[in-house]
């Protein structure tokens, strides 16, 4: 195995964090094992699932596809970042209480996905929120209860 | 005013929050210090006899721990077949088969380290398909069948894990007496589960040689019992704990990863953890079983159906595991929920060198509901009757018997069937509309329940039953919550763990809300009780006149009065009189099973197995006639629950089915190229996204099952079953053309609008 490890300065979640990373790792392996920050999850490590969807400049981006090397210099946000966003906190809620959620894994990567939408369109119809989140798989809820939730947040957020 | 307080409502799942910060923990998400990481060499051939293995350059590199082959391996497991072992033994049998497991210090290194592992293949002639495997003279998958021990020890062909036939009345006179007979071959694929999270485990051992293993898991008891057996270990030194379970859908029923991780972390004496890549995971593990069923259905001109004949033939891949009971469960079910006198059903179960079929979602349902349910429209077709009203004529009601004999308790068929009628639209133009019914159980062995009330009078509930997404420790929370008469939270739903947690069998079988719901009822029943004893010593009362009050207080019946508070009379148990209150149950199904003096069987794999669910679904669909493309449109979903103990669960579970009933009608198929699987990542192999779900409408019908907790059965599995008839049968009343292949894609649409 060749050795290229070098350190980086990135900036995750407000803070800047020093990690130490192969030319190869991911911006989601050093995410999750050198951070600690495991609400991206590794879904198929193949940039399909869209599990491991996190931002980088504002746009949701898999981490699984992203080189950590190349996120020098640019504001990267996990789920775990945005404990103080007010439309986070309206999606978390209708996610939970409308039964978006069941067994788990590809929630964070949904919720930071359709972040995003609610920022770019804050009332979307739901063809709109079907296409923002056709890059992440749920296998569960076969989709209507989160493009509800994602609704329902919407609609909330707009009164 | 509602009926109860707690139960029929839609509680918020206990998760939820923790999961939508992101806080929840996956095994992946898990660590210990000095955790080591483990990686698995595949099989590249799928038939080969292993002639060395050569570990030196994997164990020379540093960071390296150790490496396990198939010797290190020396135990067969096997529920039905004792057929399986942990890593391959002196053969390969499928192309992704574990070889060699190692612990490296790194996920890299271990990876690195796995590459590095030499094996010298002597290739065999392989059987890729149930054809080529029970052709004469083809290879035997299993050299030495005949000397593993089987549950069900009945006489086999070669290549061939079980047989089971099951008939009732006579058949051929029957079928003589018919105007009608339908009759054809319908063939379905290998689903792959799909969970998104892959299978993983972390197993750490003490200093005593006890193993800790937590897991993506369905039971911790199936992990526990099947580690000890496949370690040679007694099960009192391995303790399983369930991680978060993202989604499972049958594919975490039985063992995984966690045999490997919890030799790796006894050999390295370090944790282990083991997590596969979604690459591995589609190469080593499970699908459902590809079936062929060849069946006929006849009818009377009134529309009477009279008698149904079904040969299956199962691919099993190349080892066992539930085959003998997915066979039997499709056989027991195939004649459908209608009052059809005369069956006749036989299967056998091929083994192939595939990656092994397994439970899923269904567990032999699908397969036989796809071709039972397209005969029904054949044979409507045929009458000139509408499918939806020659499915009322024959629907099983409460008070009929099933194959076999066992009475249906509750039955909502006919609702169902009524309010999906009232739902449809009228019928419009390049519309089609298709029906199906479904019939499944709920049940399933044995579980048990402890409510412990703790010093402050709130209460933990343990079950030892593990919620793969579905939300099954929020409806137990809901039931005992219901019980004690408390807010839900008030309930402590304790972690699965064969450590702490009363044995549960598993979740699946649509089984835990039935079965862990009755545990609980009667555990937090037995609590109550107990609560009511203490109560009338304090208040000087007799026990039976008490009654529990909102928010844990009992007061007594028709008193205004005087209130006591759980927290008061917990502190009295705790601290001065009796002792901690404590509720607990065990409970079996034992109803059911064949009763000798109506059926023939041979070779069952199946026993006692649960309450009848049923369902109806009505699938309206468009096809584009230049592409082949069938796009659904709307679906309805008419469910009978018993009772809806949290209808938002129920409705998504009817949504998560009904998706992946989709992703089966429509795409999903696991292909081979030769020998290896042609499109093993979610790339190539497709499962259903956002932009591609129907609008979803579920409907839940309510016939309370009579030993049902608060009247509730199970919902887990039925509402996958009736999406592909359905959508075939949609296609049909549109064009009049008959797919009786899965899935039913553009390809196969086309050239059935071609021959028509």
């Amino acid at each position: 195995m060749i050795d290229d490890r070098q350190d980086l300065l990135l900036q995750v979640n407000g803070a800047r964090r020093r990690v130490s990373a192969e030319g190869s790792d991911t911006l989601l392996t050093v995410l999750r094992d050198q951070l600690g920050l495991t609400g991206a999850k590794r879904g198929c490590n193949q940039g399909v699932c869209g599990s491991c969807t996190v931002e980088v400049d504002g746009w949701p981006v898999r981490g699984c596809l992203s080189l950590a090397a190349a996120c020098e210099g640019h504001e990267i946000v996990t789920i775990e970042g945005t404990g103080r966003d007010p439309v986070m906190a309206v999606l978390q809620r209708q996610f939970v209480v409308r039964g978006a959620v069941q067994c788990g894994f590809c929630t964070p990567g949904m919720l930071i996905s359709a972040r995003r939408l609610l920022q770019d369109q804050p009332r979307p119809d739901a063809e709109a929120v079907q296409a923002a989140l056709s890059g992440n798989i749920c296998r569960c809820t076969g989709y209507r209860k989160i493009i509800d939730a994602v609704l329902a947040a919407a609609e909330e957020l707009a009164q | 005013m509602a009926e109860f307080a707690v139960v029929g409502s839609s509680a918020p799942r206990l998760d939820g929050l923790e999961k939508a910060t992101g806080r929840a923990v996956y095994v992946d998400d898990m660590t210990r210090p000095g955790l080591l990481h483990g990686a698995v060499l595949r099989s590249a051939y799928a038939h080969a006899r292993i002639v060395a293995i050569d570990t030196a350059a994997a164990l020379a590199l540093p960071g390296v721990h150790c490496v396990l082959t198939g010797e290190d391996f020396p135990h067969r497991y096997g529920a039905f077949v004792q057929d399986e072992v942990a890593l391959a033994r002196d053969r390969v049998r499928y192309v992704g088969e574990p070889v060699a497991v190692l612990a490296a210090e790194t996920p890299a290194l271990a990876r690195q380290a796995a590459a590095l592992i030499a094996v010298d293949y002597e290739e065999l002639p392989a059987v890729m398909t149930p054809e080529e495997a029970l052709a004469p003279d083809a290879p035997l998958v299993h050299a030495d069948f005949a000397g593993y021990a089987r549950r069900v020890a009945v006489p086999l062909p070669p290549n061939v894990c079980a047989a089971t036939t099951i008939s009732e009345g006579d058949v051929d006179a029957a079928f003589a007496g018919c105007d009608v007979v339908v009759e054809g071959t319908y063939r379905t694929q290998a689903q792959v589960h799909c969970y998104l999270e892959p299978c993983g485990a972390l197993a750490e051992a003490d200093a005593a040689g006890k193993v800790t293993i937590w897991s993506s898991c369905q039971s911790v008891f199936r992990v526990q019992a099947t580690v000890a057996e496949i370690l040679g270990l007694p099960m009192a030194r391995i303790r399983a704990v369930a991680a978060k379970v993202g989604g499972a859908f049958g594919g975490k029923s039985d063992v995984t990863v966690q045999p490997l991780a919890a030799a790796l972390a006894l050999r390295t004496r370090r944790p282990v953890r083991l997590v596969l890549t979604r690459d591995d995971d589609f190469m080593m593990m499970r699908t459902r079983h590809p079936a062929t069923v060849w069946m006929k259905t006849g009818a009377m001109a009134d529309g009477r159906l009279v008698a149904r004949a079904a040969r299956l033939t199962l691919d099993g891949g190349a080892y066992a595991e539930d085959s003998s009971a997915v066979l039997g469960f499709a056989l027991l079910i195939a004649r459908g929920p209608y009052r059809i006198e005369h069956v006749r059903m036989e299967g056998r179960v091929a083994y192939t060198n595939r990656l092994r079929a397994a439970g899923f979602r269904g567990y032999g349902n699908p397969q036989v509901t796809f071709a039972g349910e397209c005969q029904i429209d054949e044979i409507a077709a045929r009458l000139g009757r509408d499918p939806l009203d020659l499915r009322l004529q024959n629907a099983v009601r409460a008070g009929d018997d099933w194959v076999g004999g066992q009475r249906i308790e509750a039955c909502g068929l006919v609702d169902c069937l009524e309010r999906l009628r009232a739902a449809l639209p009228p019928a419009a133009p390049g519309r089609g509309i298709g029906v199906a019914c479904v019939a499944h159980i709920s049940g399933i062995l044995s579980t048990s329940a402890i409510v412990r009330v703790l010093e402050d009078g709130t209460v933990t509930l343990s079950t030892g039953a593990v919620d793969l997404g579905e939300g099954a420790d929020t409806v137990l929370a809901q039931i005992c919550a219901e019980t004690l008469g408390l807010p839900l939270d008030r309930i402590n739903y304790a972690v699965p763990d064969t450590d702490g947690s009363p044995y549960n069998w598993s979740t699946g079988g649509s089984r835990v809300t039935y079965m862990v719901g009755r545990a609980v009822t009667a555990a937090a029943g037995q609590a109550r009780d107990r609560l009511f004893g203490h109560a009338a010593e304090m208040l000087e009362c007799a026990a039976g006149d008490l009654e529990l009050r909102p928010g844990g207080r009992v007061g007594i019946a028709g008193v205004p009065g005087p209130e006591i508070t759980f927290r008061d009379i917990s502190a009295r148990a705790h601290w001065a009189v009796g002792g901690p209150i404590i509720g607990s149950a065990s409970v079996m199904f034992e109803g059911g099973g064949f009763d000798p003096k109506r059926s023939a069987v041979t070779g069952n794999g199946i026993g006692k197995l649960g309450a009848f669910v049923f369902g109806a679904q009505a699938a309206e669909v468009e096809v584009d006639a230049v592409t082949g493309r069938i796009a659904v449109s709307r679906l309805w979903a008419a469910h009978d629950v018993g009772r809806a103990i949290n209808p938002t669960a129920v409705a998504g579970q009817i949504a998560g089915g009904v998706a992946q009933g989709l992703g089966y009608a429509l795409y999903e198929d696991l292909r081979f190229d030769g020998p290896n699987p042609a499109n093993p990542t979610l790339m190539d192999y497709k499962v259903p996204g956002a932009t591609e779900m129907p609008e979803i409408i579920p409907i839940i019908v309510e016939h309370p099952e009579p030993s049902g907790p608060f009247g509730a059965k199970g919902i887990g599995e039925p509402p996958l079953v009736p999406v592909a008839p359905a959508i075939a049968n949609a296609v049909a009343a549109l064009h009049g053309v008959r797919l009786r292949t899965l899935p039913l894609t553009p390809e196969r649409v086309l050239a059935a609008l071609d021959e028509a």
